[in-house]
């Protein structure tokens, strides 16, 4: 087994492993922590695949900037620890078969997937921050201004929302 | 040798280098705080540290012991996992962050030629602000595991105090990436280099290339938002012991508090290295390149001190006065004539000489403004954030973007 396949095992575990103990733990802020792992660990995936820049860009904005408020707002509100009730009926007829399904689609689309995919740095288009930067500023120009369009919205009803009781 | 090197050089030199470096920025942290204490001191007409050993020169020693033999209690209510790891995360990004910083120029020993720092990445200025965009953790957890209202109210401010600058800091940079035109910190500071010396770094900028804009504007703010980031005065509310005792370190003791401590003169270095990569030209000298005479400074500054320091040695009646000193003071004037006498040498150390003394200077600056400058409201502080440092960060980032356009016509 090669070296990059030792490290892409070990990242994907601890990826899985983050996710897990995002479901499993009891206190808000440990379900956040194990949240910005899978986010640390999916970097370094990316990483593997020669995207510097997404990598850098992943922990950037999620795991620090949106983390970081996860964890600022759960503080602040000063939230214990949750309560298990039973499983309601809807996780269990309608959750556990949905998920069962959603696994089976991905099994069967990595079945089906035989050879290798090609890592993203071989093909050009990810590999330096001038093409990425290119690629946003002319081919998916109106999506990018489209999503900005979108957040500035979003700023604007919150602001509203904390305005109101002024 | 050599072919020991090319075969397996990419795995020792690193470890060499990681080891080198640890035990380089331990010690100078070490230093720091005795020369933050005596530069206060000497500001506010007081002696600092002066009796264990010459010059207090020890007294990070005796320090260092009391940490470690410190009890070490914990307090009731606390949340294990955060209270144990916050300490240690904020000491590892820290020290984590000094690894992309080149320090000098790539070198050449025994036939390998490697770049002096320990990794050289295309990206090296984004995973800094990676690294740095995780450092809130530690201090955010470190608050809230406490189980201790000061310490949570310490850790909360710190949240949104780092939060609120990171963004003026990154954005008080787009004006040099705009200059240089890539991430790479080592390309930034080979951008910097002109026939002018100093006057060809990017805060003064004259490289008759078409991107001499002045950065004078994205310095300063880099400047202050740094400050920010690393809880240091005037913007050390996280810790304002007038109001929150010791704000999100309260309820640590010993060793757990001595790696924040670590951790913050840490990245008070990286800052400080950034800050001179960036607007000072890193390890570029500030004499035009045809001055070769100026090569002889470090034999110049090191050869009088080395003599000073064993004149001053010998005056001591102790071990560490008599024998130490003046045996660093030998070591200081034999480096001195050896670097005058071997040319290939002196052109080795001139790239981290001037770092250093750059980022000496920056830290001193650093010192100085904790003697001077009272702390700031906290209202004061994120007003100054978010209407003053922002606004003008983007202002200067217009203003470089405008002209490099004019000029590229």
């Amino acid at each position: 087994m090669s070296g990059v396949l030792v490290i892409f095992f070990l990242l994907a575990a601890l990826a899985v492993l983050g996710a897990v103990s995002l479901i499993l733990q009891r206190h808000p802020i440990h379900s956040a922590l194990s949240l910005i792992l899978v986010m640390v660990a999916l970097a370094g995936l990316y990483l593997l695949m020669g995207a510097e820049f997404i990598a850098a860009v992943q922990i950037i904005v999620y795991g620090g900037a949106v983390m970081v408020l996860f964890v600022f707002v759960i503080m602040l509100l000063n939230a214990g620890e949750e309560e298990r009730t039973n499983f309601s009926k809807l996780a269990t007829f309608g959750g556990i078969p949905l998920a069962l399904a959603l696994g089976g689609v991905i099994a069967a689309a990595i079945a089906r997937s035989s050879g290798h995919l090609p890592p993203p740095a071989a093909s050009g288009v990810m590999s330096s921050t001038k093409e990425i930067s290119k690629l946003l500023f002319s081919e998916f120009v109106y999506p990018f201004e489209l999503t900005s369009f979108l957040i500035l919205v979003a700023i604007l009803g919150a602001i509203v929302l904390a305005q109101r009781e002024n | 040798m050599s072919e020991i090197l090319a075969k397996y050089g990419f795995l020792i030199v690193p470890i060499i280098k990681i080891l080198i470096l640890v035990f380089v920025v331990l010690t100078l942290d070490a230093y720091l705080t005795w020369l933050e204490r005596k530069v206060i001191a000497h500001i506010q007409a007081r002696w600092g540290p002066h009796r264990v050993g010459p010059h207090g020169l020890l007294q990070p020693l005796a320090d260092g012991i009391k940490f470690i033999l410190k009890e070490d209690p914990m307090p009731a209510g606390v949340d294990k996992m955060a209270y144990f790891f916050a300490p240690f995360l904020t000491l590892m990004l820290a020290l984590t962050s000094l690894a992309i910083i080149p320090f000098g120029p790539d070198i050449t020993i025994f036939g390998y030629t490697t770049n002096f720092g320990i990794a050289d990445v295309n990206i090296s200025l984004l995973v800094l602000f990676a690294i740095t965009a995780l450092g809130v953790y530690g201090i955010a957890l470190a608050g809230w595991g406490s189980n201790n209202k000061y310490s949570l109210l310490g850790g909360l401010r710190s949240s949104a105090q780092m939060i609120s600058y990171e963004l003026a800091l990154t954005l008080s940079v787009v004006g040099v990436l705009l200059i240089a035109g890539d991430l790479s910190l080592k390309h930034i500071v080979e951008k910097q280099a002109g026939d002018l010396g100093l006057l060809s770094w990017n805060i003064i900028g004259i490289r008759k290339d078409g991107t001499d804009f002045t950065q004078i504007i994205g310095c300063i703010c880099f400047f202050i938002a740094a400050i920010a980031e690393t809880n240091r005065v005037p913007f050390d509310l996280p810790e304002a012991e007038s109001e929150l005792v010791a704000g999100f370190h309260t309820e640590y003791a010993s060793m757990k508090f001595a790696m924040f401590f670590i951790g913050e003169y840490t990245s008070m270095i990286a800052v400080s290295s950034l800050f001179t990569i960036l607007f000072f030209g890193g390890w570029l000298s500030p004499f035009p390149a045809s001055w070769t005479m100026t090569h002889y400074l470090p034999s110049i500054i090191l050869v009088p001190l080395g003599l000073w320091v064993i004149l001053d040695g010998i005056r001591y009646e102790t071990v560490f006065g008599r024998v130490i000193l003046p045996g660093l003071g030998a070591v200081f004037t034999a480096l001195g004539i050896a670097l005058f006498l071997s040319s290939t040498v002196n052109e080795l150390i001139q790239g981290p000489f001037w770092f250093f003394a750059k980022v000496g200077a920056v830290l001193f600056f650093y010192i100085w403004m904790r003697a001077t400058l009272p702390r700031f409201r906290y209202d004061q502080l994120m007003d100054f954030g978010w209407k003053f440092l922002l606004p003008v960060s983007i202002l200067n980032v217009v203003l470089t973007s405008a002209f490099i356009m004019w000029r590229m016509k």
